[in-house]
């Protein structure tokens, strides 16, 4: 393995690392579709501004100091009444900046997202290579579980796991504990997919020579597992997970949203959303506006992504 | 076939017993059931009386086994919220779930089957287009923004419809009220169905126009031709009715869905059904309605599941033949 590793970073070495991943198939495929190029600027935007949230936003919207309430509910691109203060995207009632407030909920949904993606993906990928590697009862046992999962809408089971969680935590963590549970839940919802994927994956690859040969050198099954069969495995994974991310946004900011996700004192697009909703009869539309649009924008580009790398990763396609 | 019967109800049983067990672990372990009960002033040798009297004290299996053997009657205590027994809110709120359900549900499955049959009829069609671009963008909003942007255009620009709650509703006798007698129950209904309906309708509409396309296909849709029927008696008598199959499958698997979706639709309208109650439960940590609901969904969707199960045993010879060889 170290042998094959060497001989290929060497290999890559002449044309240069870079360049070798500029001719890879899967980049040749991304510079022809213009529909991968736009969702992979807007997501990249999106994910670096809430990165940088700090740097960028005018003003920290958490921080009460930098808070005029005279500034509240100031339209967008329009000169405050009393301050003459002029704000891109407006100011909510409290007077915080619409656009630092969506840069700051951007950067709780994207962590959400990503962590839940990755718990679930680590839960997936775990249950998959063992229920494919071991088979008989564990597989059984496991994909059974998954059956009965699957059944359910994964956004129901995340509000079920989240409920369920909140009532074993004791009231005084509730509040500061809200976001680890909601990353837990949306993650426990998820994982089947992974599971069901690298199961028949890891059914096919270990069946083939090189594990074989593995084994009559007298590898350990973990290490043949996670050494040989797992970066075999992890092409559609990888596609799963983009998808999997736009999802876990979407549970994040509807769970937000009903009032049982991130709790209000760092809230998420989704709270955003739900608080905007509040100030939509009395004309402030651009508290509800433009968090409704990161949010639409994030998940749909995303979304293409991954449909994107789907296509891009699927053989018969090419 | 009985075999398999057997074996389908045995492993729904096996997922409500999970499901019970789950729930009564709530019940059990959240906070301490007496001091939910009693006051400061009772004195410690009461309270022991009360647990013993409760059979906090038994072992966990009778315990559990009290447990299942109440919720099976429908006996799921009393709300620390509301202060109502569980089962009563429950059924109070289920006319109001039920109705926005089969609604949305109605609505998705003429409006999908609709769009499905004039997009595969005049593909390439600008309208056909522009319904399957539509459909796309649906599919990627979140439902909670769907209600929302309804209700900002509906509601609050043209002032059209109302935005919350179910208008005027008339007593059926017994337990049910029904919006849909009066206008204004009726007019309630539109938006929060259209918000629950939109995403079955786009799934309906996709598969009606990927079937339609297939089927169009065939040669017994020439040979239909070739006889000189009409278009209207090849596309709807022919055609349509051989794509209807694995529609109504979809559509009835997706009605546990719409009713997981109802929850969302349920908030953002302050619909007073079973889902807002659920949501306000899970705020409050209102345990045995949570425990209710979690076992009421799972009852739903493995009824469900069962009946489709069932349904498809009867519907396709080839699992009757071997059923054993399938490797179930």
């Amino acid at each position: 393995m170290s042998q094959t590793e060497q001989s290929q970073t060497e290999r890559g070495k002449t044309p240069g690392r870079l360049a070798r991943a500029w001719d890879s198939d899967i980049a040749w495929s991304f510079r022809h579709s213009p529909v991968a190029i736009v969702a992979g600027a807007v997501s990249v935007l999106i994910i670096l501004a809430a990165i940088f949230a700090p740097l960028i936003a005018p003003h920290d919207p958490f921080n009460p100091a930098t808070l005029n309430l005279m500034d509240g509910f100031t339209p967008p691109m329009e000169p405050n009444a009393f301050t003459g203060n002029v704000y891109w995207l407006g100011t909510d009632n409290q007077g915080r900046d619409v656009f630092s407030t969506i840069l700051y909920g951007a950067r709780i949904s994207l962590f959400v997202g990503f962590a839940a993606v990755i718990l679930a993906m680590v839960l997936g990928i775990a249950a998959g290579l063992v229920a494919g590697y071991r088979g008989g009862w564990v597989d059984g046992l496991l994909m059974r579980f998954a059956d009965v999962q699957l059944t359910f809408p994964s956004i129901l089971l995340a509000l079920l796991i989240f409920g369920i969680a909140r009532g074993f935590i004791p009231p005084a963590y509730r509040e500061e504990m809200a976001i680890w549970v909601l990353i837990v839940a949306i993650g426990l919802s998820d994982w089947v997919q992974y599971a069901r994927v690298v199961r028949g994956a890891t059914m096919v690859e270990k069946n083939k020579e090189y594990v074989q040969a593995a084994k009559v050198i007298g590898a350990h099954p973990a290490k043949i597992v996670l050494r040989h069969i797992l970066p075999n495995v992890l092409g559609p994974v990888l596609v799963i997970a983009t998808i999997g991310l736009a999802l876990a946004i979407i549970a994040e900011a509807t769970l937000s949203f009903l009032g049982v996700g991130v709790p209000p004192t760092q809230p998420s697009l989704g709270t955003l959303i739900r608080i905007g909703q509040g100030f939509l009869f009395s004309g402030e539309w651009w508290i509800l506006l433009f968090p409704s649009i990161t949010l639409l924008a994030l998940a749909l580009s995303v979304n293409l992504l991954g449909d994107w790398l789907r296509d891009a990763l699927n053989p018969r396609l090419r | 076939m009985t075999a398999f019967i057997i074996r389908r109800l045995l492993q729904s049983i096996l997922v409500m017993l999970t499901v019970a067990l789950v729930a009564f672990a709530l019940f059990r372990f959240v906070g301490d059931p007496i001091a939910s009960m009693v006051g400061q002033e009772t004195t410690l040798a009461e309270r022991q009386e009360l647990r013993e009297m409760l059979g906090l004290n038994d072992p966990f299996i009778v315990q559990f086994f009290t447990f299942v053997s109440r919720a099976v009657v429908g006996d799921f205590g009393i709300s620390y919220r509301l202060q109502q027994p569980v089962m009563e809110l429950i059924l109070s709120r289920l006319p109001a779930t039920l109705e926005l359900a089969l609604v949305s549900g109605f609505f998705a499955f003429i409006f999908g089957v609709g769009f499905g049959v004039y997009t595969a009829l005049r593909r390439g069609g600008w309208l056909s287009s522009s319904i399957m671009t539509i459909s796309l963008i649906g599919v990627s909003l979140p439902t909670f923004l769907i209600g929302v942007l309804l209700i900002w255009v509906f509601a609050v620009e043209f002032q059209w419809l109302p935005s919350f709650g179910r208008g005027d509703v008339v007593d059926l006798g017994g337990w049910w009220r029904t919006g849909l007698l009066t206008e204004s129950g009726r007019a309630s209904l539109i938006l929060p169905a259209i918000t629950l309906g939109l995403y079955q309708m786009t799934l309906i509409m996709r598969l009606v126009r990927a079937e339609m396309l297939e089927v169009l296909r065939t040669d017994y849709i020439k040979f239909a031709r070739a006889r000189g029927l009409t278009n209207r008696a090849v596309h709807f008598g022919h055609a349509l009715k051989n794509t209807l199959v694995p529609v109504i499958t979809i559509t009835g698997l997706q009605l546990g869905s719409i009713i997981a979706f109802a929850i969302i639709t349920e908030t953002v309208f302050q619909w007073p059904g079973v889902g807002a109650l659920f949501i306000n439960s899970v705020r409050f940590v209102d345990v045995p309605v949570m425990a209710a609901y979690l076992m009421l969904i799972a009852l739903v969707f493995v009824v469900i599941n069962l009946i489709v199960d069932l349904l498809y045993y009867v519907v396709d010879p080839r699992l009757r033949v071997d059923r054993a060889g399938a490797g179930h």
